[in-house]
């Protein structure tokens, strides 16, 4: 009987337990997977989306990786790891290539899904759109700078699992055709961007006018002067512009950028908040609130997950809030580049016929010079987050010998005196000894003057600027200057100048092509540009010739665009001590090249173009090689 | 016993692995010659100049790079078969061959590549006097007319060791200086001094080269390494 029970038991609950409906019971959607259209008919997911777009864009150079803001000599390396990147003699050929179609295809996908969507306000879903096309352009530009002419993809491709994939095989675009896609697409987006100066960190009217200004300026110059370098050029145009384009290209330029200059994209204006003026420029790069000056910046939030260490890699050390620093050392050639307060040029004056000269103060020798010294620099005896710095090499004594350490702030028992005193700065310069100072500088463009900036616990949120009004500046001047009116390229290049307290103005007969490039290179150091000046102007393998500098040529041609930047120089204060004498405790200087510094960098005609891997060319045998390779 | 055990197992695995079934043969010809133009060769800075070798017919083709010594010789160790000769366009201080050479290697091959350099150094001549390289040289223009090239510079470059070109920082170079005076090719002279690094043990001979640097030609054509004794 009991058995029964149990049989009858079981026959019910198989009987029971199942019902027509089951196949709805099952089919549960997923919880942790969001489906196209629940995506796309939501207009805060669209933004999350969009917002992964953003943060996959390329930057050259960027705050989180600090060495990519300071390459090519403008700096040395204060990190023992790094020393071999002066040791070395030049590049390989892939160097700064990238070739991320992954990215370019998600961006397509996303338009393509977009334009699909239909439960999506209409305004809003084109101003998404517009976003998404300005990353592709961006991505399109940022290849075509480093690799020239590539394939030009704008919509999703799929893989017919056939067996013959050739018809995904693309071939290059000329390097002009991509100029040319950069440019149309700004033209067609900036008018469904929204015109909003203080949107900083989404596209906008402004940043698509002021890609488009640099896109059109970079694609000028390589036909003007790329004509110099017939062999950095390929016979099918992926590599080099007719010259005959360059006029166009120019003319494009100065549009654009007038028209971001003349308030049509927004209220942009230089940054000018603070009194001080060497103060001004340096917190151009980290006041967030009511700066005019930022265009287009990729942003960060402590405490809201997005942070980066630019400050702790770079902070003074003596004082540091972590026991690291002062990596990004400028170079002396770069220092002595900013120019006298009249507009002339002069070498750092540490010596007169032969003898030292004596300051009062450790600073009193970068007075009197372009306020965007101080700005973009921690000179000796200055400060950082209040806190003064502490470089100085050692002690000069009577006989002209030096008593130094090699340890921060090492005392020392000087000859004739009793007692340790210090003989030598906590900061260094110390040769060879990492997170000092040594080539007697540190690094002050985007540090972070917050408190816990430093920490690796709290990191900085100091914004990276990609595009700002004064570069749009500098374009202008470059593109009126190369169209024959250097009367509006002294005025735009004033506009800059006046800012960095220089008190003599341009007039239309002081401007050539070695100012315009002198003023690209003290105002946009350490912004990631520099190098695609040396590329399109193709001054690289003139700058970066290979040969070592020498002590007397380093102090000479000042603002001269060829000058040899193969090797960082190094200017050290000492303190002189000879107890009776009236320069007693007063400072000298000396010019040194730093004894880790073995190599000096050589461009090739190769490197002006990176190289496209094997790896790429076998699977896309339409790839042809860059020149030179 | 155990022990035992595990040699035998590891001498079998030791055995079984690595036998000629499962391995390539090793590449068994040599490509080898001279840079040359009417037999002399065309010394050149080190793994600096280089041409490329494709072995057409497989479905993956990636050139082989064979670098040009600073003798202007080279050698490379391939596998036997068939091969194709190209220049990297711009690579050199040379004219290249236009057409691709296309040869077939097995076992030994010796092959002088002829071009054509824009310019060769003539008559170099180094002496050492107290502390000081001398050197004198001409200069001869092979290529004229359209494609001629100007000479940019002269350079004499000492080093401590064999290894001498401007191009290696300071591996290749321990001084260098360039001819003051171009304007006559037939008779340039240039001196430079040995410079002393109290961290280098004192050697008594030192190693030198002329090198010539052509406008737009990125590669430079040299003289051989001279051994200077003294």
């Amino acid at each position: 009987m009991k058995k029964y029970i149990f049989t009858i038991l079981l026959a019910l609950i198989l009987a029971l337990g199942c019902s027509k409906n089951d196949e709805e019971f099952l089919d549960r959607p997923p919880s942790s997977i969001l489906t196209q259209e629940q995506i796309f008919t939501d207009p805060s997911a669209v933004l999350s989306v969009l917002g992964d777009l953003y943060n996959r864009y390329n930057d050259f150079g960027t705050v989180e990786d600090w060495p990519s803001l300071a390459r090519f000599n403008v700096a040395y390396w204060s990190e023992a790891g790094r020393y071999p990147e002066f040791q070395n003699d030049g590049w390989g050929f892939g160097e700064w290539g990238t070739w991320d179609y992954g990215y370019i295809r998600e961006i397509n996908l996303f338009l393509e899904r977009l334009s699909e969507a239909t439960e999506l306000d209409e305004e809003l879903k084109a101003r998404f759109m517009a976003e998404a096309q300005f990353l592709r352009a961006s991505y399109y530009f940022e290849l075509v700078k480093r690799m020239g002419g590539v394939p030009l993809i704008l919509e999703s491709e799929t893989y017919d699992f056939s067996g013959d994939a050739s018809y995904l095989q693309h071939p290059r675009e000329t390097e002009a055709a991509i100029y040319d896609f950069i440019i149309s697409e700004t033209d067609a987006l900036k008018d469904i961007l929204p015109t909003d100066a203080n949107s900083k960190s989404r596209a906008t009217k402004g940043a698509a006018l002021a890609m488009q200004a640099r896109a059109a300026l970079y694609a000028a110059s390589i036909a003007k002067y790329g004509a110099t370098t017939p062999q950095v050029s390929l016979p099918g145009g992926e590599v080099g512009i007719p010259a005959s384009r360059a006029d166009e290209y120019y003319t494009k330029a100065l549009d654009a950028a007038q028209s971001i200059i003349d308030g049509e994209a927004g209220a942009y204006d230089l940054y000018t908040n603070k009194p001080n003026l060497s103060e001004n420029f340096s917190s151009l790069f980290y006041d967030k609130a009511n700066n005019p000056e930022a265009i287009f910046v990729e942003d960060y939030l402590v405490g809201g997950g997005k942070t980066h260490g630019f400050t702790i890699v770079n902070q003074p050390r003596f004082g540091a809030e972590e026991e690291e620093g002062g990596r990004i050392n400028p170079s002396l050639q770069f220092v002595q580049s900013f120019e006298l307060l009249d507009g002339t040029y002069a070498p750092l004056a540490n010596e007169m016929g032969g003898d030292p000269v004596y300051y009062d103060n450790i600073g009193d020798i970068f007075q009197g010079r372009d306020a965007r010294l101080a700005g973009t620099v921690i000179l000796p005896g200055t400060t950082f987050k209040s806190k003064p710095v502490d470089i100085w090499a050692g002690v000069v004594l009577a006989d002209g010998s030096i008593v130094s350490g090699d340890s921060r702030g090492q005392e020392k028992t000087l000859p004739g005196a009793t007692g340790q005193v210090q003989v030598v700065g906590f900061d260094g310069p110390i040769d060879g000894l990492e997170f000092t100072a040594q080539t007697g500088f540190y690094i002050r463009k985007y540090q972070d003057p917050n408190t816990g900036s430093g920490r690796r616990g709290t990191q900085s949120d100091v914004w990276f600027i990609r595009y700002r009004f004064g570069e749009v500046l500098l374009n202008a001047a470059e593109a009126a200057f190369e169209l024959g009116q250097p009367d509006v390229a002294a005025g735009y290049l004033n506009r800059v100048r006046e800012r960095a307290g220089i008190t003599t103005p341009l007039t239309a007969s002081d401007v050539t092509f070695d100012k315009i490039a002198h003023e690209r290179y003290v105002e946009l150091a350490f912004e990631g540009l520099h190098f695609f000046d040396l590329k399109r102007w193709r001054l690289a393998h003139i700058v970066l010739d290979g040969n070592p500098i020498n002590e007397t040529e380093v102090t000479q041609n000042i603002g001269v665009a060829t000058k040899r930047e193969t090797q960082p120089y190094s200017i050290w204060p000492y303190k002189y001590y000879n107890p009776g004498d009236p320069n007693d405790g007063k400072y000298l200087y000396k010019i040194s090249r730093l004894s880790r510094i073995t190599g000096a960098d050589r461009f090739q005609f190769g490197n002006y173009y990176s190289e496209i891997g094997q790896n790429l060319i076998n699977n896309n045998p339409k790839l042809v090689r860059n020149p030179n390779q | 016993m155990k022990t035992k055990f595990y040699i035998f197992i590891c001498s079998a695995l030791l055995l079984v692995t690595s036998c000629s079934l499962d391995n390539f043969d090793e590449p068994d010809a040599m490509f080898s010659g001279n840079i040359v133009y009417n037999g002399e060769a065309i010394p050149v800075a080190r793994n600096q100049v280089r041409f490329q070798l494709w072995q057409p017919g497989y479905a993956l083709t990636a050139p082989i790079d064979v670098a040009i010594a600073q003798d202007g010789s080279y050698s490379s160790r391939l596998f036997t078969g068939d091969y194709k000769l190209s220049f990297v366009p711009g690579q050199g201080p040379f004219r290249t061959p236009s057409d691709t050479l296309y040869f077939e290697l097995s076992g030994e091959r010796a092959m002088d590549i002829e071009v054509t350099p824009y310019h060769m150094i003539r008559n170099p001549q180094f002496s050492y006097a107290a502390g000081t390289v001398n050197a004198s040289c001409s200069v001869e223009q092979i290529i004229t007319g359209a494609d001629a090239r100007v000479v940019e510079r002269v350079t004499l470059v000492i080093n401590r060791t064999l290894f001498v070109d401007v191009n290696s920082g300071d591996e290749g170079s321990l001084a260098q200086v360039d001819a003051a005076d171009l304007s006559d090719l037939d008779n340039l002279n240039m001196s430079v001094e040995i410079p002393t690094d109290p961290k280098k043990p004192d050697q008594n001979y030192i190693f030198a080269r002329i090198g010539v640097k052509m406008v737009g030609i990125e590669d430079m054509i040299y003289t051989q390494v001279q051994k200077l004794e003294f």
